[in-house]
């Protein structure tokens, strides 16, 4: 047999052909590189701003400073009243963000679960209504959800948030969960019932783990959702002692002729922190959310 | 243990029955095969067993009791699936100790019985390792281990070998073999592949449409099948067919007659028959009594033997030749069988015409 493929039959291109050859690279990456600018300005102009006296031309820093982040070690003064403690709006969005993540995490691979796996009546109907509740813009409810929070003795307590955007979350969740629990093969769970498992066990000892990285990405998304929650917590929550960063960030640009660009800068900064480093280390478990998704009604 | 199957139905849609009226009994210690094309419901059956389906109308017994109402947990049985099925976050070792640890056999003695069981399948040194860096064939046996080490009273077998490659299963079957008579466990296997099931099983239930079609020795399936699709589904290479027609108590094939003996086959009705032969009772010269003429189509060679694909009018035959003999492909060569290797089948509803001259003959002699 004779070899095919010869090392000295190599092509060889001129200039002109390499340019052609290129030609679509260098115009997709000219494009991509147009479009993300404003957003690389944008962050640029973020992070330079806190860290200075003032901005000159718009863009250049003068006098570098950790003056804006004062807000770490001292409580701020806004127009005579105080604003409460930054540490104080960090431990509230945790805390809600985390309550929110553990109850819609429970909550949705339960119902993904059932919708996945057991036949009830109205199990189609369901599937369609759950679609349909999540594109329900949360502003249209705030009212009702005023009067049964009032009427609950809620409001003003960022657990009644917590359950608000629960609710508004779980179809959305239990969906996509339903997308991996329909990955998980029948005879894993037949073999773990005849291995002698009950039903839950089975469910708890075997098709969970099976679908770990499927609840991590939901886990994500879900505390990335409620850290970045405003509109609910802004609504229904007064009090200083329960502000969250979102609001406390909205307290920062409530009167616009005294917004204070450093200052502001320097806690959406800080703001966003968390959030990067959790989308660093977790961002593996993201991608498969890809995976999931929901295939079969 | 006992295990039978009285007047069993299931459906799935309501509509259709995917199980109609079955009926089985596999005997203490027995291995049986649960054969048929895919979607004849042995699955199904064999879920029904395990307790993962529940049958809509009849009986599932155990050593006479009834269990219709048992958990699959509570019925102690071991299951093999054709997937295997294991615990992707177990170590092999957890995966085949899990069994126990829902029985809540103590840590230590888990361990031994599983490594013991890890033995038995010839599992060594690689209990430490997760399902997905096993081969399917280590795979397979993990599956085992894990469905023998409970000692259960009935191991069920799934379709295990269909996903090994041809030398793999010889060896995995062997092994099943081996270690279904070294526990004397009764045993069902669901298998499409009738070698697997013919090599295997005491017993094979041959299915068909949510029905047991045939259930009996392999031998006697092979050497006696009750219809046509029994005959057309067992043996390698399969049985020859040919159409013809019973008139005048005779045999009209290839366009001659024969007489045949009358104690053997039914030839009191005229009707359109299949005639069969198994391509092993063919000879290639003219001691049969039945003899034909055809063009040699393909050769085929397989180490001892040749088989020889022949087109007689528009029937093809197959049949075995020494590896010396040449023939030449279009060449017309003349084969034969004895009248008494044939079968004989109904062209309408596939019934076999054979007399079962054996059992009459039982029978007379007991005095009947």
């Amino acid at each position: 047999m004779e070899m095919t493929g010869h090392p000295a039959s190599q092509p060889v291109f001129t200039a002109a052909e390499r340019w052609k050859k290129r030609l679509p690279y260098v115009i997709a990456y000219g494009v991509l590189a147009l479009t993300t600018l404003p957003v690389i300005f944008m962050y640029a102009w973020l992070i330079l701003r806190s860290f200075s006296d003032k901005m000159v031309y718009g863009i250049i820093p003068v006098d570098f400073s950790l003056e804006n982040w004062r807000f770490l070690w001292s409580n701020i003064d806004q127009r005579g009243s105080e604003l409460p403690s930054i540490w104080t709006a960090t431990r509230n969005s945790f805390l809600f963000a985390g309550t929110l993540t553990v109850l819609e995490v429970m909550i949705g691979t339960m119902a993904g679960y059932a919708m996945s796996r057991m036949e009830f009546p109205g199990r189609q109907s369901l599937l369609k209504v759950t679609l349909l509740l999540h594109a329900f813009p949360s502003v249209s409810l705030l009212i009702a959800v005023f009067y049964i929070l009032n009427f609950m003795g809620l409001y003003d307590s960022i657990f009644g948030v917590v359950l608000v955007k629960t609710a508004l979350q779980i179809p959305m969740t239990a969906w996509i969960v339903k997308g991996f629990f329909d990955d998980v093969p029948w005879d894993l769970e037949w073999a773990g019932l005849i291995d002698g498992c009950g039903r839950l066990k089975v469910w708890f000892s075997i098709v969970l783990p099976y679908i770990r990285p499927g609840i991590a990405a939901v886990s994500i998304f879900s505390f990335l959702s409620g850290w970045s929650e405003f509109l609910l917590l802004y609504t229904f929550v007064i009090s200083d002692e329960n502000i969250t960063l979102a609001s406390y960030l909205q307290r920062l640009i409530s009167d616009p002729n005294t917004v204070n660009y450093g200052l502001l800068s320097a806690v959406s900064l800080f703001y966003m922190i968390p959030v990067l480093l959790f989308f660093i280390f977790t961002q593996k478990s993201l991608m498969q959310m890809s995976v999931g998704g929901g295939k079969y009604v | 243990m006992r295990i039978e199957l009285k007047n069993i139905y299931k459906s799935f849609d309501k509509k259709t029955n995917t199980i109609e009226n079955l009926n089985l009994t596999v005997e203490d210690g027995e291995f049986t095969a649960l054969l048929g094309p895919s979607g004849c419901g042995k699955t199904t059956t064999m879920l029904m067993i395990a307790g993962i389906y529940k049958p809509d109308a009849g009986e599932i017994r155990f050593n006479g009791q009834n269990v219709n109402a048992l958990e699959p947990k509570d019925r102690n049985i071991g299951m093999v699936f054709q997937s295997y099925a294991l615990y992707p976050h177990m170590t092999v070792l957890e995966n085949i100790a899990f069994p126990l640890k829902q029985k809540k056999v103590p840590k230590k003695e888990r361990i031994e019985r599983a490594k013991k069981a890890a033995e038995m399948v010839k599992l060594d040194g690689l209990l430490d390792r997760r399902p997905g860096e096993l081969s399917g064939g280590q795979q397979q046996r993990v599956a085992l281990a894990r469905a023998i080490v409970k000692q259960p009273k009935v191991l069920l077998l799934d379709e295990p070998l269909s996903n090994l490659d041809a030398r793999l299963k010889i060896e995995m079957r062997a092994e099943i073999a081996r270690i279904q008579k070294e526990l004397g466990i009764t045993t069902i296997l669901v298998t499409h592949d009738q070698e697997e099931a013919m090599t295997l099983a005491d017993r094979i239930a041959v299915m068909k449409d949510g029905r047991i079609i045939q259930y009996d020795t392999p031998a006697e399936l092979y050497k006696n099948p009750k219809n046509y699709f029994v005959a057309q589904f067992i043996g390698t290479p399969p049985m020859n067919f040919i159409k013809g027609r019973i008139a005048d108590q005779q045999l009209q094939i290839a366009g001659k007659s024969y007489f045949l003996n009358r104690s053997e086959f039914d030839l009191t009705e005229d009707r359109e028959v299949i005639a069969g032969v198994r391509p092993h009772e063919i000879q290639f010269d003219r001691g049969g009594d039945i003899r034909m003429k055809g063009t040699v189509e393909l050769v085929e060679t397989v180490g001892y033997a040749k088989i020889v694909n022949v087109k007689v009018e528009e029937e093809h035959f197959r049949f075995f030749a020494n590896t010396a003999t040449s023939f030449l492909y279009g060449s017309e060569i003349e084969f034969s069988f004895p009248s008494a290797s044939l079968h004989l089948f109904d062209a309408r509803t596939g019934a076999s015409l054979k007399r079962e001259a054996g059992k009459e003959k039982e029978l007379e002699a007991i005095g009947l």
